[in-house]
Formats: structure tokens, sequence, C-alpha cells
């Protein structure tokens, strides 16, 4: 039992479980499946840019992905007019989402390692050009995604949705990578001390270059099934996922000063997060109020979390 | 005559605003008028207040994401309370000025990182500008309009006042003492702790003094726009930082510079203007930040690299 509690993520899964059965409470049990579902469709897209987020935060202190929401913005944008309505295309589309995120990525670090910039203003910079191209892109149109997709995000199997067990399958190829790959251990020994991992003779410059193209990628395939989920993708899909992505990592565990991260953990927090608005919402409170609760949560929970104690 | 680094240092920030501003007046000559810098610049002293905050945030070594809440928040007390009970608005004032420097104490006591406890805050500020304005409406205060657009003779009101917030945040940060004490603390605050100051104190104090000034910015917005909203100064945030990038600070080492501050959040405000007299399509203003952004940087990399080699010569 004690090795159980002793295991970071576990905390986001209580809390999530709670939530849910205070908001399960007010509706008297009716609500439980459609609640469940419907957390875990949304829950699935936080899911995914939040475990690319993970990874980059684990490189360390000031290692941080700002691009996230204009990548999927610009994946989604793109793919659908790719796609053009045709299930023919379905594979080029995500095809191209992918080949988005990669050139994204590698604008990213491109920024970072030539050019000296900090991992903040790179990425931030990269968003604002990524927004444009997308705003650029769009023009106003609103193509619509191929029905076969469409049908395929926004449907269940055995009862789950299936943008949920695409990110599940997502989690456990980054749980995969993270815990059993030497990929994993590099990502984390750099985030604990870049400086001693380069001594150890990790290629910390490569590693941090598939590290941040990682995370363009799961944006950009966020982005292509959001599009799809969504009917359409809008030039502000995907505003609220950059806070969300960096709240279910801390959330869940992952130190915000790297070097040592969880998946589960990205899983409770997110359900957590999702669970926490539904029950603002049943229990009939404001949009005001639900917003300085989430603030309040996330400070609440790095507070009980603590930092890492400066070592220098 | 030998500059000193600082002043190096402002040579790009100071030479991008001139060649933008020089590129703006040869499209569009009118431009070089009265009206014309004060439409040019309004917009900039909101942001160069903001910047400002930013800086001196960054100048103790960390990052708030929480500003374009935190200064639209202060827009919707200012166009609510503010304007009906100005007693009880500047009480509100006082008390977010004291929650920020409570936030600066509680990341420095539990090391906790700034970027993450600073997103928490901008949901709290974010929930409360909605609670006050749950849709665009309030009203600016007279005296806060009447000195947003007042008109001094020979320079406009928005060049003055940047000036103005140039000089004092300058003198404040650059030349007296709780100034240094602060870009100490960012620079090396164990030294400043062993030295018998109290780090938490002028953390606080700094914290505090960045709330002020995002006020600041909070009610020139409303003065300029005479209306507020939850979601007025949202990229805020972003501007800012990127604003005391541009003007030379840096993330660490409490090397900030507010004159380059100011001139940063001018250049970033005349960016949009300067794509529009180009007829580029308003799709690519805020790529055009991006890439401004990067230019500058990349530039700074250049002359750094060119200091070094003189150094090392």
């Amino acid at each position: 039992m004690t090795a159980l509690t002793a295991k970071p993520w576990i905390w986001s899964f209580a809390a999530a479980i709670l939530v849910w059965i205070i908001t399960v409470l007010f509706t008297g049990g009716s609500s439980s499946v459609g609640l469940s579902q419907a957390t875990l469709t949304f829950a699935a897209f936080s899911v995914m840019v939040g475990i690319g987020q993970m990874f980059v935060i684990t490189l360390g202190p000031g290692n941080i992905d700002l691009s996230v929401p204009a990548t999927m913005t610009l994946s989604g944008t793109v793919a659908l007019k790719v796609m053009d309505v045709q299930d023919s295309m379905i594979a080029l589309g995500l095809l191209v989402a992918i080949l988005v995120g990669i050139a994204i990525g590698v604008g990213n670090y491109a920024l970072i390692k030539l050019l000296r910039i900090p991992p903040i203003i790179a990425t931030l910079s990269m968003s604002f050009i990524v927004q444009s191209c997308a705003i650029w892109t769009n023009r106003g149109l609103r193509i619509k995604p191929p029905e076969m997709l469409s049908d395929f995000t926004t449907s269940y199997s055995f009862g789950i949705p299936n943008v949920a067990l695409v990110a599940l399958v997502l989690s456990l190829a980054a749980w995969f990578l993270l815990e059993k790959t030497t990929y994993g251990r590099w990502i984390s020994a750099i985030g604990q001390s870049s400086f001693a991992a380069r001594m150890a003779g990790i290629p910390v410059d490569g590693t941090r270059f598939i590290t941040y193209v990682l995370c363009a990628v799961l944006a950009a395939v966020a982005g292509f099934l959001l599009a799809s989920f969504s009917g359409g993708a809008a030039l502000n899909m995907g505003a609220e996922y950059l806070l969300m992505s960096i709240a279910v990592v801390v959330i869940g565990g992952t130190a915000v000063a790297g070097g040592n991260s969880n998946v589960p953990g990205i899983w409770g927090a997110s359900l957590f997060m999702f669970l926490v608005v539904s029950m603002l919402n049943t229990y009939g409170f404001g949009a005001g109020v639900r917003l300085i609760l989430t603030g309040v949560i996330i400070i609440a929970v790095i507070l009980a979390a603590g930092g890492r104690r400066a070592l220098r | 005559m030998r500059l000193s680094s600082s002043a190096v240092r402002l040579i790009i920030p100071a030479a991008s605003l001139a060649v933008l501003l020089a590129a703006v007046f040869y499209m569009q000559p009118r431009a070089m008028s009265y009206t014309g810098l004060n439409l040019l610049f309004n917009l900039a002293v909101p942001i160069a207040l903001a910047t400002i905050a930013q800086m001196l945030i960054m100048a103790v070594n960390d990052l708030d994401l929480s500003m374009g809440a935190f200064v639209s928040f202060c827009a919707c007390v200012t166009a609510t309370f503010l304007q009906t009970s100005p007693v009880i608005g500047i009480l509100i004032f006082l008390a977010a000025i004291a929650v920020y420097a409570g936030i600066g104490v509680v990341i420095h006591l539990r090391q906790l990182p700034s970027i993450v406890v600073t997103l928490g805050m901008s949901f709290v500020w974010g929930g409360l500008a909605v609670l006050l304005l749950p849709s665009p409406g309030g009203a600016a205060p007279e005296w806060v309009r009447w000195l947003m657009t007042v008109k001094p003779p020979m320079v406009p009101m928005a060049i003055v006042a940047s000036v103005i917030i140039a000089a004092v945040t300058h003198y404040v940060v650059m030349r007296s003492s709780f100034g240094v004490l602060i870009r100490g603390v960012g620079g090396n605050d164990r030294s400043v702790e062993r030295a018998g100051w109290s780090v938490v104190g002028i953390r606080a104090a700094a914290y505090a003094l960045a709330g002020f000034f995002a006020v600041l910015a909070g009610i020139a917005l409303v003065g300029l726009t005479t209306a507020a909203d939850a979601n007025i100064a949202l990229r805020y945030t972003l501007l800012s930082i990127a604003g005391v990038i541009l003007g030379g600070g840096e993330f660490v080492g409490g090397r900030v510079s507010p004159i380059g501050a100011v001139i940063g959040a001018l250049t970033l405000t005349l960016a949009g203007s300067f794509l529009s007299f180009m007829r580029i399509s308003p799709d690519w203003q805020i790529g055009a930040q991006g890439a401004i952004l990067i230019v500058v940087l990349a530039l700074r990399l250049f002359l750094n690299r060119l200091e070094k080699r003189e150094k090392n010569r």
C-alpha cells in the first residue's frame, strides 16, 4: 500500500475519482456514463499535448514548448485542406500533419541551438510565425473533415471514445520510451544535470532535438484529431491547450525543474482538470468561479509538491 | 570613445526602432506629424508599463505568465470600481499589489517554479476579471481619460509618457540602491543574503513594484479604450516578455535595461503599423512580431560573438 501512495501520480487519480463522485452525486448517478465518456474524450486531447510537453519539460529548467497551440492549429488547418473531405486522402492528411509537426519542431530547435535563443522565446516566436501561416492558409473557409475520419473521432469502441484509445496507445508508447529505452534515461539525465550528462557522453544536442520534434509532432497529431472531432479547424482551437498542457504535466507529478517525469500522472491530471470544470458546471457555477478555482488548484498542487532545493 | 557595455546593448533595440520608424515615415510621410506619432505610439504606453513590470520580475530571475490576465483585471477594476467608487477601487489595487508581493515571497520560500505559479495566478486574475465584467463594458474615469488624451505642445503625449516612464524606471532600477539590490538578487542572491540583506524582503518589494506598474498599465489602457473587457490585455503576457528581451534584458542574472524595455515595447507596437503601411496582409502581423524577435536576437548573438573576439585578442 505504501508503495502505491509513494507514486507521484496517484494523487491526481485520487483527486479525479473524488471529483467524479461529487459530480455524479448531483444527478443521482444518472449521468455517470455520459460524464465518463465526455471526460475521456476531452482528456484525450490534453493527454496528447501533455505527453509532448512532459518530454520537453523533463529536459531541464527553462525547457518548455510554447508553440503547441499554433502547431495544433496549423496542422489541423493544412491537413483538412489536403484531405478535402475525401475519405481516400485520410492517410495523406495524417502524414501531412506529422510533417508539419516535424518542420515546426526542427524550426524550434534550430532557433534554440543555432541562434542560442532561450526555448521560451524561441518557441514563442515560432508560435507567432506558425499562427500567421495558419491564418493565411485558412482564409476563412471552413473545410469539413472526411466522413470516415469524423465518424472515427466521434464514436466509441467497447464504450470508450476512439480518441481516448488513440491517446492511450500514444501514452503506452511514451511510457515505454521514457522508462524502458536509453532515450528515456538520457532525457532524465539531461534534466537532472546537463553538464554531467555531457560529461557522461550522452549526445545532449541530438536528444534535445528529437524531444522538441517529438513534442511538435504530438501536438500536430492532436490538432489533426481535434479538427476532425470538431468538424473543422478554427483559428483559436489550440488556445486553451497551452496552459492545459503545462498544467497537466505539473499536476501529474512531473518535476518542473526537469529530470523526473511520469506518464500516468498526465492521465490523472487531464481527467481531474476536465472533471473539475464539469463539476463546477453541474453545480451551476459561472465561468469566473471556474477559472479562479482552476488557478487555485494549480497553485495548491505545486505548493504541496514543493520545488527543487537549489543545489548551487 | 569607449561605450559602456550597457550602452552597447542598447544600440540594437534603438537602431531597430530607428530603422522601423524611418521605414514608416518613408512609406507614409504624413505619419511624421504630431497626430501621426501620437496615433502610432498611443497603445505603446500601457504595453511599455507592462513591459517594465515584467522586467522587474525577470530581474529577480523569475517569469510572470500572468501579466496579461493581471493587466486585464486591473483594466476591469478601473472601468468599474475606480469609476464609480474610487476609494474601493484603490483598495482593490492595493490588495492586488499585496497579493503580487505575496506570490514573490511564496515562490522564494518554497523554491517554486515561477512559470507554474504565475500560470495558476493567471487563471485566478482571469476569473476575477470575468466576475467583474462578464461582457465588455464599464467606463473610464474622467481623470484617466484626460491623462491619456492630453495634448502637450510640440511632442505627443505618447512620446512624453514613454520618455518619463523610461527615465523614472532607469533611475529606480539602475541608479538607486534599491535597484542595485533587486538586480543583485537576480545575479547572485546568496551573496546579497550574506551581505545582510533580506532576499525575501527584496523579492517582495520587486514583485510589489511590478504589480504597481501593471496596475498603471491597466489604468492607462482603459484611458485609451474608454471601456474594458476581461480579455482585453491577454496578449500583454507574451508582448511584455518579448519587449524585455528585445531591449537587451536577459532571463537570468539580473541583467535588465529599463530604457531598452521601453524601446522594445515601442518597437513591437510599431511593427504592427509598419506592416499595414507595407500593405502586407494582416494575416502576417503576428508572424512579423515573431520574425522581428528572431532577427534582433540573431543580431545580438552576432554582436556578442564580435565582443568576445575583441576581448580575446
